[in-house]
């Protein structure tokens, strides 16, 4: 485990900070989907909070704009019972020539427990979570092209939700693999947990060098990459992080990459399709299939909440037991 | 260790005292919730006797404990099951063992957070020593004392039994 990884944990070996999905064990992933299934199932009671993180305040620090992220954070706090403050960078002082860690120092001075940050740069969750003082916890909500592991996390609660075991599952995931945190911490998570086998279906311009070494079978071809799937991940257009000309136009990634039901005819008949949104719907997926029977993807931003309130509460748990 | 309850006795017991306090307080209609888990093992059995009409209501209160942050997160709760609007009713809440009270404080808490019922009286099979907050049940199966490092374990659902334990490092 690397010094990176090992920065997650405790003394005591309990998850403290979630950064990445790098290093966790496949028991750690189990037991957050465990968690998770309880506060799923809880989430249609009448009553759907609880005192469990009472007194904490949590910040979330989003860098970047996100709405559905932003959100589910924001409930999953709040149905802890946790004071939230939104805070939004634009108008804060790092606009005004602050350093990230005098911002940090700056909130932590008004006993902040937990950060959730989102930023554009990867490693910048780590970076904060090596500075912050023992008894706060960081969230990764998405860095750079690095990670987003709470999508990854929720994207594994949905699979097991309609799939229940991992291991027979043969998994694909479509579209620009290079630009996305959410694809790798998504690969990561699906290699822990164990899966027959992830493919990867993209053009050779949208994926990262060696990109075999991940653990996936890389496909080019739509068609051959669906063969037999049990689960299909779309992945957006990362139109606002494309530099250069690595695609011809829109129109052409649909017709070679956008699902269409005819396409999905190639993956098995009770295969889900997902989304971490948001959907460019004519770019990466046909209207009909994001709306189809077989999507799953409004699910999917229900269970992000339980997934939220699960990590949030085993970590917030773990930097409170450390004296 | 023999088992020295005679739980058939102890339901007699606690279906009496019960049966007495809905007839002093002039209770007509009463809604009865167990406690999970040995607490709705032990109402559905009293439920049964006490010919309720209201479905039985199931609390999970883990999400309510004030030990949270030294036990960590159960990652088996179940969903609470109120079936009914509580507001304004007459509540009998069941659990199996009353020891320091903590339980029925974040149960209460729980069901507060439902609606404000007339009344709650607490009814539980054992009631041991060693209170730690100022609640107390109203009806009892039977009053112990047992020496610190020794617990009540209610083994269920279907031919209940109850056995005591010593642990290693006192709770």
């Amino acid at each position: 485990m690397t010094n990176d990884q090992g920065i997650q944990f405790t003394s005591e070996g309990k998850l403290k900070h979630f950064l990445t999905i790098e290093g966790l064990s496949k028991s750690l992933l189990t037991e957050i989907l465990d968690v998770a299934e309880s506060f799923a199932s809880v989430s249609e009671q009448q009553v759907k909070k609880f005192p469990l993180l009472r007194g904490k305040t949590i910040i979330n620090l989003f860098f970047e704009n996100s709405t559905r992220t932003r959100t589910t954070f924001d409930l999953a706090a709040t149905r802890l019972s946790a004071d939230v403050l939104n805070m939004d960078i634009s108008t804060s002082a790092t606009s005004k020539g602050e350093t990230l860690l005098d911002t940090i120092h700056n909130l932590e001075a008004m006993h902040i427990d937990m950060f959730v940050v989102r930023h554009s740069v990867s490693g910048a969750a780590h970076f904060i979570a090596r500075h912050v003082a023992p008894n706060v916890s960081v969230i990764n909500a998405g860095d750079g092209q690095h990670a987003h592991p709470t999508q990854a996390m929720l994207d594994m609660f949905t699979i097991r939700r309609f799939k229940q075991d991992f291991s027979p599952l043969k998994v694909a995931i479509i579209g620009d693999i290079l630009h996305s945190r959410v694809a790798r911490s998504q690969i990561q998570a699906l290699n822990i947990l164990g899966v027959a086998a992830v493919h990867v279906i993209a053009p050779k311009t949208l994926l990262p060098a060696q990109a075999e070494s991940l653990g996936i079978k890389v496909f080019y071809d739509v068609k051959q990459g669906l063969e037999d799937v049990d689960v299909v991940i779309m992945l957006r257009l990362q139109k606002e992080r494309m530099t250069g000309a690595l695609l011809p136009t829109e129109s052409e990634y649909y017709k070679c990459y956008g699902l269409t039901e005819e396409k999905l005819k190639f993956a098995k008949q009770d295969a889900i399709v997902m989304h971490p949104g948001p959907i460019n719907r004519g770019v990466e997926i046909a209207s009909e299939v994001a709306d189809g029977m077989r999507s799953v993807i409004l699910k999917q931003v229900s269970y992000g909440i339980a997934v939220r309130m699960a990590i949030m509460s085993m970590t917030m748990q773990a930097a409170g037991s450390r004296e | 260790m023999i088992n020295r309850f005679d739980i058939q006795g102890l339901l007699d017991q606690l279906e009496q005292a019960l049966k007495k306090t809905i007839v002093d307080r002039n209770i007509a209609d009463p809604v009865m919730i167990g406690i999970h888990t040995g607490g709705v093992w032990v109402a559905k059995k009293i439920h049964q006797r006490l010919n309720i009409n209201e479905p039985l209501g199931l609390l999970d209160i883990s999400f309510y404990r004030d030990d949270f942050s030294q036990i960590g997160v159960n990652p088996k709760v179940k969903p609470s099951q109120l079936p009914i609007d509580i507001e304004g009713r007459d509540i009998i809440l069941i659990d199996d063992v009353f020891y320091t009270g903590r339980t029925i404080r974040a149960a209460l808490n729980e069901i507060f957070d439902y609606g404000r019922p007339r009344q709650v009286i607490l009814g539980v099979l054992i009631e041991r020593d060693g209170r730690q907050i100022p609640v107390k049940p109203d009806c009892v199966g039977e009053t112990i004392t047992l020496p610190p490092g020794q617990r009540i374990k209610l083994t269920g659902p279907e031919n209940l039994a109850i056995h005591i334990e010593t642990i290693e490092k006192a709770a």
